[in-house]
């Protein structure tokens, strides 16, 4: 590969953009797989699923401001607080942070798009269609009701006979699917498509978050997806794996769902903890302190994540020694990211700090994930759990971690990034105000709850009795709840008005950060660098010697992307990635009818397996040696082809 | 304690493991503090330094190696923290989980969606007692409570004694706890089970042991034969309508097996599982329409005549 000085001419950059832009139109936007392109589409449909969620969760607090209001019957209030926390665990968190990842890691690790790019396109639509069938369940009253979790025997035919648990399992399946592929793609990108000079330790500390949750998702959404058909089978063939009656067993559920359930947590939070590491560092202009330590305690949260799953069955009553192991395995999780914290604050200590929006909010994260993180360390206590669990305090608690370490590093990646998404800043101003919306209504809405769990307040109850004496401090949550829909508000306000403020162009590096995706321009043009920056450094337009190489011998005209090393980055070889095609599209419609179908019948699996068949057929139907295919030169140990050589033709991904 | 007054939390522990639990969450509450405070504070300092070298420029404040050895110290504290927490977990666990077995009550359990069956356990078959939604405890001795599900998963937990349990049907498991002090304690269904969740609770009256063996024996009778002519007529209502397909009154031919055993009722503190305070308009009230009060519940509306509810509830009062 040659790597020499190089500016791209006018023209030449003309073709680059038509070369990877997505077709015009309306049939251009079905076949989109431009990563910008999906990556925004993510952000923008999980953000909305974001605001249904809460909606349900306000409409929660006003049933639960004063004892026995009438607003809610308990039937809709259970289809409500389930969608609510299937909404956000399925349809928000995972999928937003993903979102970030398909849109910032290509950008980041310097490459002119994702890898699979039809594949994330898929993962799009199948996550699109899951809500969609999610919410309209709802709105036809058949909305799930046995909780996020799914307990059976309660979530099995005999106690919940209509198709509401049908449909949180088969949500499942359509929202695991879509955050599979989108693991795998991101994995991919960051070990085959890092610009050369990206060696494994300049990898920036958001990538190795993505790609440390990608590995979470790729072994934690197997067990729920498992278990899910499992309880599929159970309601929908009469199978017994967990029909006590049948000789099933109602707590494997439980250790399947938690083996899944508790590194989702994780998958939720290191993302957010790798914007954090992020932002303190463009903020604080300096490298980030102990970017060994930070990358190596996300590595072993994710081992330790899957080691601690029982922590949410200490009531079932399993034996103490094993508890006690947990217990241990609970508590040690705090070590890792306590490493991240005190070097969070090294970094500010030793930097030259300057505190605009992004910065309020890791500086809001730091004091709400730390509260959070202490109940944690309570609730891993297994006597204190056992007065704690499924109580109003648990509540508290892991709203505090997945708000404050997940959904503050959120806002502040909004903040950092929404100029380079759009080309405009948002308002400094109002993002106080939103900050401080956000900030004070959270407190309020959620410190309450830890004292009404100590009082006796169990969670998902629809109402309670007036003497219990619960009443003013639930008036207190529902109040905060008020502060933080005009924080939201405002927030959504401040992002579409953005583009009409006076002075608000961004330019290409506003904060002055260091990473690759601010080495272009902002929106990033289609194929993301016309000249491929190569990394002189953890931060490369910090580190990079001025005549730092840029790489060159990618064809204008056609979408050629660099492949390079895992570990240290070398050229390796140039291939040719897939054009746009609706075949992603029509493939995830027809996945769609068969996971509906196979809610009413077992037949829906047979015959809807033909359509998705058939469109994967159009999805990967080989094109011709001459169209330059889309594997790799097949020789082994060569990379570049011999002349006149033509690649192996290949479907395209 | 006054009478109504209800008794649910963590914070005020009425035996000697909920007092081992409250123990624990003081030292994790204020541990927790300190740390909170000294984070929060070391965060507010890096900010301070922070935009101090970035308005006045000049040198970054501390050097790398400094700093790694403070990080490095702080990460050794958190270890040292930790590991004390665990200990203290782990030591109250064993005090909570141990109890000397000795003249121990022992009571069964079971779940139903959505009241609780308690049955009182004896050597000899014939002296064991059955009731609902109420469970009565001697002062000072041990009380072991056995307990399982017929349904759908439930929590028994009653935060003034002891910590949770789940009740999972196929599963029997046991908790042992001990009031040393006298009172009315509620207790409250931790384990979501469905459209009456909300509405599953129940008391325990913790009692001097007289008191406790004379209730045992009461509990154990059979109901007393309806005097009074109004009553008798109730007693025809209850067993030819639909009350004994599902009710038990012991010494009568109601001898349903689903729905709670009413042979003592009227001695009851609550109805539906903690839903209404069991007076006798209440009683009736329920029964006309049990769905008003805890819609979902599986007892159906029974709309009486008039002077049929009245005969039934002259009845039913006299199941003390």
């Amino acid at each position: 590969m040659n790597l020499h000085v190089a500016s791209a001419p006018d023209p030449k950059r003309l073709a680059f953009e038509r070369t990877w832009a997505d077709p015009p139109g309306w049939r251009g936007r079905c076949a989109a797989i431009d990563h910008k392109t999906i990556g925004r589409r993510y952000l923008v449909t999980a953000f909305a699923f974001f605001l249904l969620g809460g909606a349900l969760a306000a409409v929660m607090r006003v049933q639960l401001a004063r004892p026995g209001h009438p607003l809610l019957g308990p039937d809709l209030y259970n289809q409500v607080f389930t969608t609510h926390g299937t909404t956000m665990m399925f349809l928000f968190a995972v999928p937003v942070m993903q979102g970030l990842g398909i849109y910032f890691v290509p950008l980041m690790v310097g490459a002119r798009s994702i890898a699979f790019p039809r594949l994330v396109a898929y993962s799009y639509w199948m996550f699109l269609f899951g809500g969609l069938f999610l919410y309209t369940s709802l709105l036809l009253n058949a909305g799930p009701d046995v909780g996020w979790f799914s307990y059976p025997p309660l979530a099995e035919s005999l106690y919940a006979p209509s198709k509401r648990a049908d449909v949180w399992a088969q949500l499942i399946t359509f929202t695991e699917v879509a955050s599979l592929a989108v693991a795998v793609a991101l994995v991919t990108t960051v070990f085959k498509l890092r610009t050369p000079g990206m060696t494994l330790n300049r990898i920036p500390a958001f990538v190795w978050a993505q790609v440390v949750t990608s590995f979470m998702v790729m072994f934690a959404m197997p067990a729920v997806m498992l278990a899910s058909t499992a309880l599929i089978l159970d309601r929908l063939v009469g199978t017994h794996f967990f029909d006590v009656e049948q000789a099933g067993d109602a707590l494997l559920w439980q250790h399947l769902f938690w083996f899944f359930g508790h590194p989702e947590v994780y998958i939720i939070f290191i993302p957010g903890s790798g914007l954090v590491s992020t932002i303190v560092t463009t903020f604080s202009r300096r490298h980030l302190f102990g970017y060994l330590a930070v990358v190596l305690s996300l590595v072993s949260t994710a081992f330790m994540g899957f080691g601690l799953w029982v922590h949410h069955m200490f009531a079932t009553g399993l034996p103490q020694l094993g508890e006690s192991f947990f217990t241990a395995a609970s508590i040690m999780i705090a070590i890792p990211t306590g490493i991240q914290i005190f070097c969070w604050i090294a970094t500010m200590w030793s930097g030259r700090v300057s505190v605009k929006a992004p910065m309020l909010w890791i500086l809001g994260f730091f004091a709400i994930f730390v509260a959070g993180g202490l109940t944690g360390v309570m609730l891993a206590a297994v006597p204190l759990n056992t007065q704690l669990h499924d109580t109003f305090f648990v509540v508290a608690h892991f709203h505090y971690v997945l708000i404050g370490g997940a959904v503050f590093p959120l806002f502040a990646g909004f903040y950092y990034w929404y100029p380079k998404i759009t080309g405009y800043l948002l308002s400094e101003r109002r993002g106080r105000w939103v900050f401080g919306l956000l900030f004070t209504g959270f407190n309020l809405t959620f410190f309450p709850m830890h004292v009404l769990g100590l009082h006796g307040m169990p969670r998902r109850i629809y109402t309670y009795l007036p003497e219990m004496g619960w009443g003013p401090l639930n008036v207190l949550a529902t109040g905060g709840v008020l502060l933080m829909a005009c924080g939201v508000l405002l927030f959504v306000f401040d992002a579409l008005a953005a583009r009409a403020s006076v002075g608000a162009e961004a330019g290409d590096d506003p904060w002055g950060a260091g990473t690759l995706e601010w080495a272009t321009s902002s929106p990033p043009p289609p194929g993301n660098f016309p000249s491929p920056l190569t990394a002189g450094g953890r931060e490369p337009l910090w580190d990079n010697p001025p005549d730092q190489p840029v790489v060159v011998g990618l064809r204008p005209g056609v979408r050629d992307v660099l492949v390079t090393h895992v570990l240290d980055a070398e050229p390796d070889h140039r291939q040719k990635f897939p054009d746009p095609s609706p075949w992603p599209l029509l493939t995830a419609i027809a996945t769609t009818g068969l996971f509906v179908g196979s809610i009413f019948t077992p037949w829906a699996v047979v015959w809807g397996s033909i359509p998705v068949f058939i469109t994967m057929v159009g999805w990967f139907w080989p094109r011709s040696a001459s169209d330059g295919g889309t594997r790799p030169w097949p020789v082994a140990g060569r990379t570049l082809p011999a002349p006149g050589e033509l690649p192996a033709a290949g479907g395209a991904i | 304690m006054a009478p109504g007054e209800v008794v649910q939390s963590v914070l005020e522990p009425a035996g000697p493991h909920a007092a081992a639990i409250r123990h624990l969450w003081l030292l994790m509450l204020w541990t927790s503090v300190a740390v909170f405070v000294a984070v929060l504070v070391l965060a507010g300092a890096a900010l301070v330094f922070g935009i101090r070298a970035r308005r006045h420029g000049g040198p970054p404040h501390g050097s790398e190696h400094l700093l790694g050895k403070a990080v490095g110290g702080a990460v050794v504290l958190t270890c040292i923290v930790l590991i004390g927490l665990l200990v203290a977990s782990v030591w109250t666990g064993r005090h909570v989980a141990s109890l000397r077995a000795d003249g121990a009550v022992t009571v069964s359990v079971t779940g139903h969606q959505w009241w609780w069956e308690v049955e009182y356990e004896d050597v000899r078959p014939s002296r064991r007692a059955l009731t609902a939604n109420e469970l009565h405890v001697p002062l000072h001795r041990s009380v072991v409570i056995k307990v399982t599900s017929r349904d759908v998963i439930h929590s028994l937990w009653i935060p003034n004694l002891q910590g949770k349990r789940d009740l999972i049907p196929g599963y029997t498991t046991a908790i042992w706890l001990q009031a040393d002090q006298p009172g009315r304690f509620r207790g409250q269904c931790a384990e979501f089970c469905g459209l009456q969740h909300a509405h599953m609770a129940f008391d325990v009256v913790a009692e001097p042991d007289a008191e406790f063996e004379g209730w045992l024996e009461r509990l154990r009778q059979p109901a007393q034969p309806p005097a009074g002519e109004v009553a008798q007529h109730g007693l025809e209502l209850f067993s030819t309508r639909r009350c004994a397909s599902c009710h038990t009154i012991r010494g009568t031919e109601a001898a349903g097996q689903v729905a709670p055993d009413l042979t003592h009722v009227a001695s009851r503190l609550t109805l539906g599982s903690g839903t209404l305070p069991n007076t006798p308009s209440h009683r009736r009230a329920w029964i006309a329409d049990p769905q008003k009060p805890k819609p979902g519940n599986q007892m159906p509306p029974n709309p009486l005549p008039e002077e049929e509810m009245s005969a039934l509830g002259a009845y039913l009062d006299t199941l003390r």
